[in-house]
């Protein structure tokens, strides 16, 4: 789960992090209003779950209140890779000496946290990586034992050069550690960690990104969620136990398993077809589930297809065919339907359909390659 | 021969009482899978279907029945503990097939495990089966035939979509093993493909993995390096889009890292067969056998 700039950044507050203060704004009023009780030059920052603010022209400087509240709702409302801005953070500009990055970063190959500082901050990590590798210094953790001084150490060295700056930074390194684990996160950065002219080291930017599986043992992490700063078509999908991205095709695709609904939409996209969205319907599937997958996927009117890919395990396919007759009863489908399903009870499943006006495959190739046909307005083979 | 699992191979149920854990325990005993025992917290002194024993304690179950493998059915918030407890039991195989285990806690059990000297299967995974000898975990047995093809996923209805094809045209397997789509599992692709080379009931191997990560190309590098047996291979997620989680918390393609492309490219690079479609997998072991 991502969240916001503004409530990363309160949260390495509470672990001591040197962070500006910063107040969200929803309208033009509100981050004038902010900016006046600040006084002097402020930064208005869009709040977005997206990369690249800056570039899209989502971070401006104000020096004045009034400038304020005219760049405030320019960005209210733009549209950054795809999603709108709804909040912006106002806080006070710093003079800024020196930038460079902090993270922790959950790593598969070392399945360990890794820590990884750069003094080449305020650009995007990745491309410190790309072009000076040299410039990183990566460190894995044990997380039996934590992030030890020695490490804090060598660490804040990599970075700085002034003792106290380093033992500073050292600090702050904690305290980024102790966020990263205590929220259950799989990223924590701060970018750029700055030094002003007086020597102080701060905060500037924040990201956080909380691993799901986490989230039922931090309730509090879990109300952080800003659903408007999602597509609705997936928080829907969400609150119904689904799993789902919406993508640009036409052929709509509700499958069981991640593995085999990645494989069933690069199946439609090698039989000239695109896939509408990723649907995972999960394991233990009821009709329900199906009911609420069909709502999704019939909503988004660029669907010109719909395909069905349930191989039962611990899902039955007699609850998929269910699903799927008592969603079609309640609300007529206007586009082609394909269903193919094998596995448990299937004989059942196949009689439901049947009895019911469907028709069906258990053939993974032949339904993809029908759903593919249907789509571009042709006909089933 | 097969690897890992075969007839041999004594099973510890952990949340045997639970939904998914009784369902399941059901399914690998008329498998016949030689469930030994079943452990609930509470519930120790019970039997499970009338004839399998069930303990209050990992350790209590061992000391029992001196079982070698553990499958793993409780909830996620528990599971960590679980992988731990059976761990400091001394089974030499670990099975979790528990999904949504937080990952840093993987980061404290992985450790743990390695320095017991146990093999751990998962998290997040449907688990392993040797047809025809054992299933440890979730596979539907009826797929599966044996015969001379190991398989290695970090999926699981795709892992029974390949097999299912496999097996109706009649490519029989040694061992089919279920890795889990998680970011920190226990074991990978390439304890697997070292573990079917070695395997003399394995004749060559079917392989599919995912994007996000590195697994992929690093097990290319330890085919080309390491292995005699043809390797056939296969990448989902073709058509996903950067940055977006795709279901499983491992299939995330982060920057230029992990993609399809790259992971194709990898196994083109190590000589092995590249199955475009899961049904290639067919024609092309098929070549190879």
């Amino acid at each position: 789960m991502n969240i916001h700039e503004y409530q990363a950044k309160e949260l390495l507050r509470k672990e001591g992090v040197p962070i500006p203060p910063g107040e969200v704004a929803r309208t033009a009023a509100e981050a004038e209003a902010i900016a006046r009780k600040f006084g002097g030059t402020v930064v208005v920052k869009a709040q977005v779950h997206a990369g690249g603010r800056g570039k899209a022209g989502g971070v401006k400087l104000a020096k004045s209140p009034e400038e304020a509240r005219e760049i405030a709702s320019k960005i209210l409302g733009m549209q950054i890779k795809g999603l709108t801005v709804e909040q912006v953070l106002v806080t006070p500009a710093a003079d800024i000496a020196t930038e460079a990055y902090a993270g922790v970063i959950l790593d598969r190959a070392t399945k360990k946290p890794v820590f990884m500082v750069s003094p080449a901050g305020g650009i995007d990590i990745e491309e410190v990586a790309a072009k000076t590798p040299d410039k990183i210094l990566k460190l894995p953790i044990d997380t039996r034992y934590g992030l030890q001084p020695y490490q804090a150490s060598r660490l804040g060295f990599f970075l700085y050069d002034d003792v106290k700056q380093v033992r500073t930074a050292g600090k702050v390194l904690q305290q980024l550690y102790v966020a990263f684990m205590k929220n259950g996160c799989s990223l924590a950065e701060i970018n750029p960690l700055v030094t002003t002219p007086a020597g102080d080291v701060v905060a500037l930017d924040a990201k956080m990104v909380i691993d799901d599986n986490e989230l039922d043992r931090h309730p509090e992490i879990a109300a952080l969620r800003d659903e408007s700063a999602e597509a609705p078509s997936e928080v829907q999908a969400r609150n119904a136990n689904l799993t789902f991205i919406k993508l640009d095709g036409n052929v709509g695709c509700v499958v069981n398993g991640a593995g085999l609904a990645m494989a069933t939409m690069d199946l439609v996209k090698y039989y000239g077809g695109e896939p509408a969205n990723f649907l995972d319907i999960g394991g233990s599937s009821n009709p329900e589930k199906v009911v609420n997958a069909l709502k999704i996927i019939t909503a988004d009117k660029n669907v010109k297809a719909i395909l069905f890919n349930i191989f039962g395990g611990i899902t039955r396919t007699d609850d998929v065919a269910n699903g799927i007759v008592t969603a079609t009863k309640q609300s007529p489908l206007k586009v082609p339907i394909v269903i193919r399903l094998t596995g448990t009870n299937e004989e059942i499943a196949m009689k439901i359909l049947q009895e019911n006006g469907f028709s069906a495959s258990s053939d993974m190739d032949e339904a993809v390659k029908n759903a593919v046909a249907l789509a571009k307005g042709g006909k089933a083979a | 021969m097969s690897i890992f699992v075969d007839k041999n191979t004594t099973v510890v149920v952990q949340g045997i009482t639970g939904r998914d854990g009784s369902f399941h325990a059901k399914q690998m005993l008329e498998y016949g899978t030689r469930i030994v025992a079943g452990v609930t917290p509470g519930k120790g002194g019970q039997t499970f279907e009338d004839r399998t024993p069930i303990f209050n304690t990992v350790a209590d179950a061992v000391a029992a029945t001196g079982a070698n493998t553990s499958v793993i059915y409780v909830p996620p918030m528990f599971a960590a503990d679980a992988i731990m407890e059976a761990a400091d039991a001394g089974f030499r195989l670990i099975v979790a097939i528990t999904e949504g285990l937080p990952v840093l806690d993987m980061t404290r059990v992985y450790p743990f495990v390695m320095e017991k000297g146990a093999r751990l299967i998962g998290p997040n995974c449907p688990g392993l089966i040797t047809p025809g000898q054992s299933k440890v975990g979730i596979i539907p047995g009826r797929i599966c035939a044996p015969g001379g093809v190991g398989v290695v996923s970090r999926s699981g209805t795709l892992t029974y979509e390949v097999v299912y094809q496999l097996t109706r045209a009649g490519l029989g397997q040694s061992t089919c093993v279920g890795i889990g789509g998680d970011p920190i599992n226990g074991t990978n692709f390439i304890d697997c493909l070292a573990a079917f080379e070695a395997d003399p009931a394995t004749k060559a191997v079917a392989m599919m993995g995912e994007i996000g990560g590195t697994d992929e190309q690093d097990a290319a590098a330890f085919v080309k390096q390491n292995m005699k047996k043809p390797v056939v291979g296969f990448i989902a997620g073709q058509t996903a889009p950067a940055g977006r989680r795709m279901g499983h918390a491992g299939a995330i393609i982060s920057g230029s890292a992990g993609t399809a492309a790259e992971k194709i490219a990898a196994f083109e690079a190590a000589g092995m067969g590249v199955a475009k479609r899961p049904i290639d997998f067919v024609e092309l072991l098929k070549k190879k056998l």
